[in-house]
């Protein structure tokens, strides 16, 4: 069974690693919205997709953060993505299975994944 | 919706606007008596009698992007379908407290579903924010606070770290009673 002892480890494990984070590097920000709208359909396991696949990738420069309702319900999961100064990237429809893509390509290589952007979308 | 916990998870956010410091979640269950509690506790800025009043109407809000508010009246009828109650109270400058009870051997109530990771989620968003949560299965109880977790990690090391995040979901998934 998991204690609260083992987060002492992963707190000397972080610390060790923290010397050579690179504060310089463009950070990136996912914004997910967690309104009514966003959680009903499905926000949430996007979240947690963004979180393993960040944590697993070992990205120490990406936040992820939250926005309500912005409007646009019928495209829920929404997700925005900042990186460095760039415009921002509207995600729509999102779900689990594209969020290593995303990640991939947008936040590590730079290339925006134009197919699910709200631009791109058919709907 | 197709689980409380997402309820929670969206009710919640009210507590995360409302300015609150401290969120108190709890699932409070009796499988003999077929009862299950949920409740969030916050000591955000309150509500006046007004807005309590009317805070269950999927019509009103107080936002000003939008002419509905669906969270809370979504939650009380998850609760009221089963032959439950749903109470609010609010004191402004002081917080709210929204309790749901349901009876879980009626046919229309939904499942739980996976709260231990709507509170990780909660945590994650909400770095700056104390979360504590109550789970508890007729005589057990199991009770986690980012208060405590807070201080094993020091100041450095903030709470939506992705490796705190997994750790966080992992520990309540092997410990909580739900």
């Amino acid at each position: 069974m998991k204690s609260l002892e083992e987060l002492k480890a992963l707190k000397e494990k972080m610390q060790s690693k923290m010397g050579i984070r690179n504060d310089d590097n463009a950070s990136a920000r996912v914004v997910i919205g967690m309104a009514t709208c966003g959680i009903a359909a499905g926000a949430k396991p996007v979240m947690k997709a963004f979180t393993d696949e960040i944590a697993r990738r070992g990205l120490n420069n990406v936040a992820i953060s939250q926005t309500g309702c912005i409007g646009i319900c019928q495209y829920e999961p929404v997700v925005e993505v900042y990186v460095g100064n760039e415009e921002k990237v509207t995600y729509v429809k999102m779900t689990p299975d594209k969020v290593a893509r995303v990640v991939n390509e947008h936040l590590v290589n730079g290339n925006v994944v134009d197919e699910y952007t709200i631009g791109q979308s058919k709907l | 919706m197709h689980e409380l916990s997402l309820n929670i998870l969206d009710v919640a956010q009210n507590s995360v606007s409302a300015g609150a410091k401290l969120i108190e979640i709890s699932a409070i269950e009796d499988t003999k008596r077929a009862l299950l509690v949920l409740s969030i506790k916050d000591n955000g800025c309150g509500m006046d009698e007004d807005t309590v009043r009317n805070v269950c109407d999927p019509f009103f809000t107080t936002r000003t992007t939008r002419k509905v508010g669906l969270g809370l009246p979504f939650l009380k009828q998850t609760a009221e379908q089963t032959g439950g109650s749903f109470l609010i109270e609010s004191q402004v400058g002081k917080g709210t407290l929204v309790r749901a009870e349901y009876h879980t051997d009626s046919i229309d109530c939904m499942p739980l579903g996976d709260i231990c990771s709507t509170i990780s989620c909660l945590v994650t968003l909400n770095p700056d924010i104390d979360f504590k949560f109550t789970s508890v299965k007729d005589d057990k109880e199991f009770i986690f606070t980012t208060m405590e977790v807070r201080e094993i990690l020091g100041e450095d090391i903030a709470l939506n770290e992705p490796a705190v995040a997994a750790f966080v979901e992992e520990y309540l998934k092997e410990n909580s009673n739900h």
